[in-house]
C-alpha cells in the first residue's frame, strides 16, 4: 500500500504572536514552530497501517516555507519512507489553491490512502481533506477517531453529535485525523540522527491564483479584567443579582 | 444582483438556532433590490417550525424531504447542495460551522470551484466585495480576508450573529426539491445510541462546563442539575474527557468544540489557553474555583472563589426556587 499524509508546520500552541508591520502576517522570529498536532495522529496512523505488515510505504508531503523541512525532518524521525516539499514563501490562505496544489503533487504517482489532520491549529479550516478528496474523486472521512483497513476496505468511525457514527469505503479514500485515534510515538534517537542526514526533496508548489486575499490581521478585542465577586455559598444572590440586572443574561 | 443560499439544519424537528444566525446574516448581506435569500433545508420528515425562516429572511425555502436525509451522507448531502443552487442560482453559500457545515461546505467549494472560508466571525458585502473575518491561532489574532469570485461558500461560527426576526409572521411556500437516487462508495451507519435528548454545547444559549475540579464522573451530576435548571447544556474540559468522565463531543476548546453562548459556567475548569479557545467569544462568563490564583479569575466575568461542592448545589437551588 502506497500511504500518503500532508503535514503543516505550524506555531506552537503556547507561541505568543504578534503581527508584522505589514498587518499581513505574523512576526516569525522567537516563535517555536512543530508539526501541526493532528497531523501527528496522521502519521502515527500511516506508520502503524505500514507496521501491521502489507508492503507499505509511506509518504509525507508538506506545502510552505523552507523552515517546513524541519517538520518533514521530524516525520522521517518518526519512520516516514519518504518526504516532499512542495514550497511556497508567502502563506497560502486559499484552501483550494492549497489542496490543488497537494493534488497536483499527489496525482502524479499511484497511492491507497491519504491522510491528513482534522484540521490545522493556525487557520483552522479542516477543508484541505474534503477538497482532495473531491479534486481526486474518491470517498472522503472526516473527523475520524477509531481506524482499519483491511481488504481493501477502510471501516472507521467518528464522533458524531449523536454518538459514534460507523464509516466504511473502499480504497483509495482520504481520512483526517482527530485526536483519540492513536498516541503519536516519540522518535528514536536513531531516528532523529538519521533524520538530520536525510536528504529533503524540495519542489516549487503548484499554485493556481489564490481567490481569497488576507486583508488585514488584528489581535481581537481584550476582554475586560476579571472581577472576584466574592467567596463561597454566601455569594450565590449576589452572582445572581448581577448575571439579572448588570448583565442581564438571566 | 445576488442570491445567496443558506444551507438549514434541523434537530428533532426543529430548525437549529445556528441556521437562523445564518440567515440573519445572510438577510442583512442581501441589502440590494434584487438580491434574494433561499434556504435549503434537507430533513428526513417536515420540521414544525418552518415559519421562523420566513421571519428571519427567507425569500425561497428549498425543502429536500427524504429519510435517507435522516443521517448525513456528504456525498448525497453534496448532490442536494448542488440540485438548490442550481434551482436558484445561489452566487454565495453560507453553511453554518457545525460538524455538518465543516464537512460539507469545502466539498460543495470544489464542486463549484469556488473559494471557501469556513468558520467566519463577520461577513460584509460592500460595492460588490465579500469581506470575511475569521479567528486564526485559535482565536489570538483575527483575520481579514476578500473573498473574490463569481461564486462564494462560507461557514459561520455559532453564536456569534444574532437571530433577528425582521419579517415576523411572514409565510413561505416551501418548493420540494427532489432526492437524487444514487449509490456510493461510501457507508454511514449512523450513532447506535439514541441522542440522549440534552442541547448540543454549540447550540445553547447557556453552557455549563465542569472540568477536573469535579473529581468524578458522578460528581457531574452537579452540573447536569445546574444545566438543567438553566436549560443549558453540559460542556467539558479536556482533563475531563481525557480521563473519561465525559464524552469528547461534549469538550469545548482548541481541539473540542467552539462555543459562544449568552452565558458560560466554569466549574473547578482552571482556564487555559487551549480551553479559552473555544469559549472566548461568550458573552458572559462565571468562574467557580477554589484557587484564587486560578488563570480564569483574570478573564471571568464573574469569579466565585470557593469550594464548587458547597457553592453549585446552593446556586442551582437559588435559580430552581427563583424559576418556580
Ligand atoms: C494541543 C493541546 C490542545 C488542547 N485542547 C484542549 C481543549 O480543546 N479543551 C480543553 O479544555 N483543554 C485542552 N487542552 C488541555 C489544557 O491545556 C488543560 O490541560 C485543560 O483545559 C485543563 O482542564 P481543567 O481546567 O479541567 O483542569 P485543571 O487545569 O487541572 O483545573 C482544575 C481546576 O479545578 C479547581 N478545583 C479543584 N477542586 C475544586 C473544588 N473543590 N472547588 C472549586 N474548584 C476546584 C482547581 O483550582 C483548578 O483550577 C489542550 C492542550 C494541548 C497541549
Ligand atoms: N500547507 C499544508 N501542507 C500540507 N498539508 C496541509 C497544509 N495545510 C493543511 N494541510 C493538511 O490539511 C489538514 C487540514 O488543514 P486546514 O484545512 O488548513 O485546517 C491539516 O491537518 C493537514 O493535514
Amino acid at each position: 500500500m502506497r500511504i500518503i499524509v500532508c503535514i503543516k508546520q505550524v506555531a506552537d500552541t503556547e507561541a505568543s504572536i504578534q503581527i508584522s508591520a505589514d498587518g499581513k502576517s505574523i512576526v516569525e522570529t522567537g516563535v517555536k514552530f512543530i508539526m501541526n498536532p493532528y497531523d501527528e495522529f496522521a502519521v502515527e496512523e500511516a506508520l502503524r497501517i505500514k507496521e501491521t505488515g502489507n508492503e507499505s510505504l509511506v509518504k509525507v508531503i508538506g506545502v510552505g516555507p523552507e523552515r517546513t523541512i524541519e517538520a518533514l525532518r521530524s516525520a522521517c524521525a518518526m519512520g516516514a519512507d519518504e518526504v516532499l516539499l512542495l514550497k511556497t514563501e508567502a502563506p497560502v490562505y486559499d484552501a483550494l489553491a492549497l489542496a490543488g496544489a497537494l493534488a497536483d503533487a499527489i496525482k502524479k504517482e499511484p497511492f491507497d490512502l491519504i491522510l491528513l489532520g482534522k484540521e490545522t491549529i493556525d487557520d483552522g479550516n479542516g477543508e484541505i481533506g474534503p477538497m482532495l478528496a473531491e479534486m481526486l474523486q474518491i470517498p472522503c472521512m472526516t473527523v475520524i477517531t477509531r481506524l482499519k483497513v483491511q481488504g481493501g476496505l477502510a471501516v472507521a468511525e467518528r464522533e458524531g453529535e449523536k454518538g459514534i457514527e460507523g464509516l466504511t469505503a473502499p480504497l483509495p479514500l482520504v481520512i483526517t485525523c482527530q485526536k483519540g485515534l492513536n498516541e503519536p510515538r516519540y522518535p528514536s534517537i536513531r531516528g532523529v540522527m538519521a533524520a538530520k542526514k536525510r536528504e529533503i526533496p524540495v519542489q516549487p508548489a503548484v499554485l493556481t491564483p489564490a481567490a481569497i486575499e488576507v486583508h488585514g490581521l488584528a489581535l481581537p478585542a481584550q476582554r475586560q479584567a476579571g472581577r472576584v465577586i466574592g467567596e463561597g455559598a454566601a455569594a450565590v444572590p449576589e452572582l445572581i443579582r448581577l448575571l439579572k440586572e448588570e448583565a442581564k443574561v438571566l | 444582483m445576488s442570491t445567496i443560499l443558506v444551507i438549514a439544519e434541523e434537530k428533532n424537528h426543529r430548525i437549529r438556532n445556528a441556521t437562523l444566525e445564518v440567515l440573519t446574516a445572510a438577510a442583512g448581506l442581501a441589502a440590494r433590490d434584487g438580491d434574494r435569500v433561499a434556504v435549503l433545508l434537507p430533513s428526513s420528515a417536515a420540521v414544525d417550525d418552518s415559519a421562523s425562516l420566513a421571519a428571519c429572511g427567507a425569500d425561497r425555502l428549498f425543502a429536500a424531504l427524504d429519510p435517507r436525509l435522516g443521517v448525513y451522507h456528504p456525498d448525497l448531502y453534496k448532490q442536494v447542495v448542488l440540485n438548490a443552487v442550481q434551482a436558484c442560482g445561489a452566487d454565495l453559500l453560507l453553511f453554518s460551522a457545525t460538524a455538518m457545515g465543516r464537512d460539507l461546505a469545502p466539498r460543495v467549494a470544489v464542486a463549484l470551484s469556488a473559494p471557501c472560508l469556513a468558520d467566519c466571525t463577520e461577513v460584509t458585502m460592500q460595492n460588490g466585495t465579500l469581506t470575511a473575518t475569521k479567528p486564526l491561532f485559535a482565536g489570538k489574532v483575527l483575520g481579514r480576508f476578500v473573498v473574490n469570485g463569481n461564486r462564494k461558500v462560507l461557514s459561520l461560527r455559532a453564536g456569534v450573529f444574532p437571530i433577528i426576526e425582521r419579517r415576523p409572521g411572514a409565510e413561505i411556500a416551501p418548493e420540494p426539491l427532489p432526492v437524487p437516487d444514487s449509490a456510493f462508495p461510501l457507508q454511514v451507519t449512523p450513532a447506535a445510541a439514541p441522542d440522549a435528548g440534552r442541547m448540543d454545547v454549540a447550540d445553547a444559549d447557556v453552557v455549563v462546563t465542569g472540568g477536573r475540579g469535579l473529581r468524578s464522573a458522578e460528581n457531574f451530576t452537579l452540573v447536569e442539575e445546574l444545566a438543567d435548571a438553566l436549560g443549558g447544556a453540559v460542556g467539558a474540559t479536556r482533563a475531563v474527557v481525557d480521563s473519561g468522565w465525559r464524552p469528547h463531543r461534549e469538550q469545548v476548546g482548541q481541539t473540542g468544540k467552539v462555543v459562544s453562548p449568552n452565558l458560560y459556567f466554569m466549574i473547578g475548569a482552571s482556564g487555559s489557553i487551549q480551553h479559552w479557545a473555544g469559549m472566548s467569544g461568550s458573552r458572559c462568563i462565571v468562574a467557580i474555583n477554589k484557587d484564587p490564583n486560578a488563570p480564569i479569575f483574570q478573564r471571568a466575568d464573574y469569579g466565585l472563589l470557593g469550594d464548587l461542592f458547597e457553592i453549585v448545589p446552593a446556586l442551582t437551588a437559588e435559580i430552581k426556587k427563583r424559576s418556580a
